[in-house]
Formats: C-alpha cells, structure tokens, sequence
C-alpha cells in the first residue's frame, strides 16, 4: 500500500469544520467592522484552504519536498502582492523638494472616482 | 498479489510489482514522483489565478465603492449554496481516493460519480447566475448598464470583468475537472487501481480539490465586499 490512509473521521470533521467557516465568514461580512471586514474575511479563507491543503490534499502527511514546492506556491504569491502593493499603495506618499512625485505616478487612493493617473 | 508478481516475472525474467514502472525503485518512490509533480503543476495553477487576484486587489484598493455595489448584486444565497456543494464535493473526492487506497472499487466509483455530480451542480448553478447577469446588462462591454449607480459604470465594469474573468476561469477548471473524473470513474469501474496503484484518482483529486481552494478565496472576494455597509 503507498499513500497516507486517514481515517474516514478526520475527513468529517475537516468538513464540518469548513462548513462551520462558512457561515462564520457569511456572518461576519454583515458585522461592521470598518476596515477589519477585509482582512477578517480574507484570514477565514485562508484558514479554510490550509484545512483542505494539509488534509484532503494530504500535504500534512506528504514528503518534506512536496510541503517546500506546496510552500512555494503561497511564498511568490505574497512576492507578488507584496511587491506590487509597496508600489501602488506608496504613490503619492513623497513629493521630491522642488519637484513632482514622478510623471503619472501620482495617483489618489481611496475615494470613488480618483482615476489612476490623475494628477 | 503473487500470481501478478509470478505472470510479470515470466513476461521480463525478473519479479517485481505489476504496478511498480521499471524506472522506479519502489512504490513509494513512484508515489511521490507522480504526487510532487502534480503539486509542481498546481504551483503554476496558483500564479496563474495570482496574476487576476493582483489585478482585483488593486482595482478594490481604487474603486471600493463600486466594489461595494457590484458584490450586493450577487447572491449570497447561490454563492453560499456553491459553496457548500463544492466543499461537499471535496470530501466525497477525499473518500474517492480513500477507497482506492484501501481497495474497494466500488466505494471509488460511487464516490467519483457523486463527486461529478455535485460539480455539475455547481456549473448548473452558475449558469442561472450568469443567466441573471446577462437579462440585467451586467456583462461588462458596449451594452453594460448600472441602474442604482451610473457614475460608477465605468468601475462597475471593471468588478464584472474580474469577476467574470475569475469565476470563468474557475468554472473551467470545473469543467476540466468533471471530465478527468469521468474518465478516472471509468477507469474505476473497470477495475484498473490497487492499493499499490491508484495515481490517477490521487492526482486529480489533488486538482479537484485545489479548484475547492479557489473557490474558497473567489467566494469571500466576490461576494461579501462590505456588506456589512448595508447593516450599519
């Protein structure tokens, strides 16, 4: 026999677990929570999938190598956002003395009808 | 199974496995390769949705208030119920692959006919929210129309884009997944895998499950944007 064999309770009980989420998640989008309704929802999604990853997908029971290349996936993802964040989100933070943010960096962030490139 | 070993031992003059391939050492062996290069797959998969995510996160960081409107014009009610089909599906996958592991073909063919049904489901109920989509004039292009906000129409457009793009995107991977574990159900129910052997319905219930994963990102994303604005 290859492979990790769970037990079929650890399968139901991950379930339950997503399914509890769920409504944890559809829940707490109709609570104000100013600014934290984003990040709150985005922790609950991240929870679920390490459920599903680490269990369903068996990488909790996988080769050191399959969690580092698994690892790897999520590592150049937040290069990614991270990365290009640190741009957009900081256009506009500085004005050089004498001088302009830069040609067409300087974008409003925030409000409703602030195009990107507007000076 | 020694009268497997015993018919493969006269075929080639040495004894293994039927089901170890002669470039492996073992069955483990065999096992990891097929599943580490199943996940080397997936990474791409994970930059291939990351590419759009990128795009959505900057344009909701802009333009949060049409973000705001075009998620209260989706339905949590189906959203919420695909939801609960697909994570539904992810188990019965998982006890697809549980009763190849322990031998039962009959469990898998149940479970993966079960599985197909459930993401069928999920396309049915896709396509009616489309559907509703298309009669309001919410497809981004010449004939989009926002009634509540006008003056977000152009941002409006963008929302739809992603979200048509991303749950498009996702929908064939769907699609692709239904039709591998359709064949993988055949190969089932022709009694092809052992508990020494049973890689394709390992590797794509790696792939139905990652299509679980997205989901599980595209719903929060898409549909609950700042509701609770309309609490408070």
């Amino acid at each position: 026999m290859t492979g990790h064999v769970s037990p079929k309770r650890v399968y139901y009980a991950i379930f339950a677990s997503l399914m509890v989420l769920t409504a944890i998640t559809v829940s707490i989008a109709f609570i104000p929570l100013g600014r934290l309704n984003f990040p709150v929802a985005l922790s609950i999604a991240i929870l679920k999938a390490t459920l599903v990853v680490l269990f369903f997908m068996h990488v909790k029971y996988s080769s050191r190598l399959t969690k580092l290349i698994c690892g790897t996936a999520f590592f150049f993802l937040l290069v990614l956002f991270g990365l290009t964040l640190s741009d957009y989100l900081s256009r506009g933070w500085y004005t050089a003395p004498g001088g302009t943010t830069g040609a067409g960096t300087r974008v409003r962030i925030g409000p409703a009808g602030a195009a990107p490139g507007e000076r | 199974m020694p009268d497997g070993l015993a018919a493969h031992a006269d075929l080639h003059g040495h004894a293994h496995d039927p089901a170890l391939q002669h470039h492996f050492q073992t069955l483990d062996q065999q096992h990891e390769a097929a599943t580490l290069g199943m996940w080397v797959f997936l990474v791409t998969e994970v930059m291939f949705f990351g590419g759009l995510l990128m795009a959505y996160l900057i344009y909701r960081i802009w333009y949060p208030e049409a973000w705001a409107e075009g998620s209260e014009e989706l339905s949590i009610a189906l959203g919420g119920f695909n939801t609960v089909v697909l994570i539904t599906s992810s188990l019965t996958m998982a006890l697809g692959v549980r009763s190849a592991q322990t031998g039962t073909p009959r469990a898998t063919v149940k479970w993966l006919l079960i599985t197909i049904a459930l993401g069928l489901t999920f396309l049915v109920v896709k396509f009616f929210e489309y559907k509703e989509k298309w009669d309001l004039n919410h497809i981004p292009g010449p004939n989009f129309i926002f009634e509540g906000r006008p003056d977000l129409a152009p941002h409006l457009e963008i929302f739809y884009s992603l979200y048509f793009g991303l749950t498009g995107l996702h929908a064939l991977h769907m699609v692709v997944g239904v039709s591998i574990l359709s064949v993988v159900a055949w190969m089932a129910y022709r009694r092809r895998f052992t508990p020494n052997w049973y890689t394709p319905v390992e590797i794509s219930g790696l792939y139905w499950h990652f299509v679980d994963v997205v989901w599980i990102f595209l719903f929060p994303l898409l549909y609950l944007v700042d509701r609770a604005r309309q609490v408070s």
